[in-house]
């Protein structure tokens, strides 16, 4: 019976959502762009690492003045880090929070029904 | 003679002026404390700060949480005496963050309440699931609160240039240290259990503010010094190091070549990469920032606190790259060395160069000293508040009130055992701290992101984006990972068998490695797995997927 759920979404109301279509396709939205976006940035900062403990001699190598290929490598993981952050701001405004809001407000609007 | 007078003077008027600016920081801090108190009525006020904190407000704390002295007097420190090995930790430490933004600060946002354990035990049965979150939350605490617990000791020592045989206030340097222990836990008691988690957040922005102006400035000054050009900056510090070239390249701390020696070449090297897995991985299993996503009122806003905070560390860290080759340039290795073999000294030493340099004189040096070991001091204060406080809210919010209680206690009561637990453990860590202050701890904050690395992210991950993830599952990651990384650091040369070992006299060691990450993270989730495959417990389908719909959307969120 509907009226033994206690306040709020009851259970099944979130199984209904999770199966629908929409859902699933919000789902494979983030999936898609958070998982081979975590699997870059791992790579790249592992790649990074490995060269410091056995590729010293590429490492050491200068490129302008005092500053070699170590530094640049570092400074790149930070760049890395701040480019792949407003990448997933960008995403995540345009591409998620729009429909993740509005499978919220129907959640909702079904609680006062 | 009258330089060596000149020079006590100096220091006497640094000293000094490190105290009052202190105490100016204590005294703001606790009107701060008081004034959330008497916000703090319920629960969420307690564990979440009300969820009233925007974005940029929960990023400045996250980063004055995540900014430890170990990260602003130790990376720079390293950098002034290893040279480039010290950026390396500043790049896990940052990168880090990338897990935290994709992967969990959201969801986390989203399907918990108060704390780590409430997402993992989302669709599990409650008991095993909260009693392992909360041993593996205050082991982790615990071992990063007794780091900078006993680092502050040492620094008060240095910073205030107590040397042995001297006396300050009627205090040698042992009792200057013991009594440091004990101001900084009675504050960090005071902070959380007066001002709840509204008034350590405060704490945590205004010394996240002052953390980075002090860092700013310095920066500033370095480049002035060279005119903004790093390469020269780099070539001096490279001279000064007494190391050459190699100060500039990786391999003079971590990954270290041993000629002729190929095994512990191999094992050293193997160190570096068990560094480097354990740092990227440990921040997103931290529990004391983990409960930070917790006080801003939607996942959006936890978004953006942790795009902030990573606008905030990344900066910060590449200025302590130019604070650290500052310091081996203007300051450099035999001075820094003299003063702390570890190197914690060269920031504050750096302060003082810079001063006099810029600011006119000894008077100037004195000054930016005595402002930067004060923020020192207000750096480990913030961060000591946000352990205590994610240590106590887990005992009592996932011990007491749903392991003991089964969720039958009142929001009063749960509270109240916070705050208990709050002084329980402020009190324990004391104690710790004052029997541990002559070891060398150091490497218990790498062991609190390993930890962090094996236990709790593989909980964390698997119950987010696996549907067949059980208790068994949880419950085995937790301990699996947890007890690995333990053991393994226990028979390691940073505990016995070492010159650099905390028992240095010595010798149970047979594993090689001083970082376990490499071997106990795999095995962390490799356990998480097995748990769940060997048990029989169905998957809870309406639990899981008011977790996943909760989590994505929002909706049903606290």
């Amino acid at each position: 019976m509907s009226t033994d759920a206690p306040v709020g979404t009851s259970p099944d109301r979130y199984v209904a959502m999770q199966r629908s279509e929409e859902f699933i396709g919000l789902r494979k939205t983030l999936r898609g762009f958070i998982f081979p976006m975590t699997a870059a940035f791992f790579l790249w900062y592992a790649l990074y690492v490995i060269l410091s403990a056995y590729a010293r001699d590429f490492m050491d190598t200068k490129v302008v003045g005092n500053i070699n290929v170590a530094l640049i490598f570092g400074l790149l993981q930070f760049v890395s880090t701040f480019v792949i952050a407003w990448l997933y701001a960008r995403f995540a405004d345009r591409k998620f929070d729009p429909v993740a809001d509005r499978l919220r407000a129907e959640m909702e609007r079904g609680d006062d029904a | 003679m009258n330089a060596l007078l000149a020079a006590e003077a100096t220091d006497t008027t640094a000293r000094n002026l490190t105290i009052i600016l202190f105490l100016v920081f204590v005294a703001v801090t606790l009107g701060i404390t008081v004034w959330a108190s008497r916000q703090t009525k319920s629960a969420t006020d307690f564990y979440a700060g009300g969820r009233s904190f925007s974005g940029f407000q929960n990023g400045m704390a996250i980063g004055g949480d995540y900014m430890s002295a170990a990260s602003f007097l130790g990376i720079a420190g390293i950098i002034a005496l290893y040279g480039y090995d010290g950026f390396l930790y500043s790049i896990g430490f940052l990168v880090a963050w990338l897990v935290a933004l994709l992967l969990v600060a959201e969801l986390l946002r989203n399907s918990g309440r108060y704390t780590m354990a409430d997402v993992l035990a989302f669709r599990m049965r409650q008991r095993p699931v909260r009693t392992a979150a909360a041993v593996s939350t205050i082991t982790v605490s615990i071992f990063y609160l007794l780091a900078q617990m006993v680092g502050a000791g040492a620094l008060v020592a240095l910073l205030l240039g107590i040397k042995p045989g001297q006396t300050f206030l009627g205090m040698d340097a042992d009792a200057a240290k013991v009594w440091t222990i004990i101001l900084v836990g009675a504050l960090m008691i005071v902070y959380v259990t007066v001002g709840g988690m509204k008034g350590t957040t405060y704490v945590q922005i205004v010394k996240a503010f002052l953390l980075m102006s002090g860092a700013i400035v310095m920066a500033f000054m370095v480049g002035l010094a060279y005119k903004f050009n790093l390469s020269s900056l780099l070539g001096d510090a490279a001279d000064a190091s007494g190391k050459g070239a190699a100060f500039l390249e990786p391999g003079l701390r971590y990954g270290k070549e041993t000629p002729g020696d190929s095994l512990a070449t191999f094992y050293s090297k193997m160190d570096l990469l068990s560094l480097g897995i354990a740092l990227v991985l440990g921040t997103a299993g931290l529990p004391h920032i983990l409960i930070r996503f917790y006080t801003v009122p939607t996942a959006k806003a936890a978004r953006k606190s942790v795009l902030w905070a990573i606008g905030i560390i990344g900066t910060f860290y590449l200025l302590t790259l130019a604070l650290g080759f500052g310091a081996a340039a203007l300051v450099g290795g035999e001075n820094i060395t003299a003063q702390d073999p570890a190197g914690n000294t060269a920031a504050p030493q750096l302060a003082q160069a810079l001063g006099e340099r810029y600011l006119g004189g000894e008077l100037g040096g004195a000054t930016l000293l005595a402002v930067i070991a004060a923020v020192a001091f207000a750096t480990i204060l913030a961060v000591v508040a946000g352990l205590t406080l994610a240590s106590s809210s887990s005992l009592a919010h996932d011990f007491y009130a749903n392991v003991i209680k089964r969720g039958e206690a009142s929001e009063r009561q749960e509270v109240n055992v916070a705050r208990i637990s709050a002084f329980g453990i402020g009190a324990v860590a004391i104690v710790l701290a004052i029997f541990a202050q002559s070891l060398n701890v150091a490497f218990l904050v790498a062991l609190a992101f390993a930890v962090a690395a094996s236990g709790n992210l593989p909980a964390i991950l698997y119950s987010l984006f696996w549907k067949r993830f059980t208790t068994s599952g949880a419950v085995w990651a937790i301990y699996g990972g947890l007890a690995m990384a333990v053991i393994l650091v226990f028979f390691s040369p940073v505990v016995s068998g070492a010159p650099t070992s905390m028992f240095k006299n010595s010798d149970w060691q047979w594993f090689p490695l001083s970082n376990p990450g490499l071997i106990s993270i795999p095995f962390g989730f490799f356990c998480g797995w097995l748990g769940t495959i060997l048990s029989k417990e169905p998957t809870d389908e309406r639990k899981y997927a008011e977790l996943e719909v909760r989590s994505l959307t929002g909706a049903g969120a606290h």
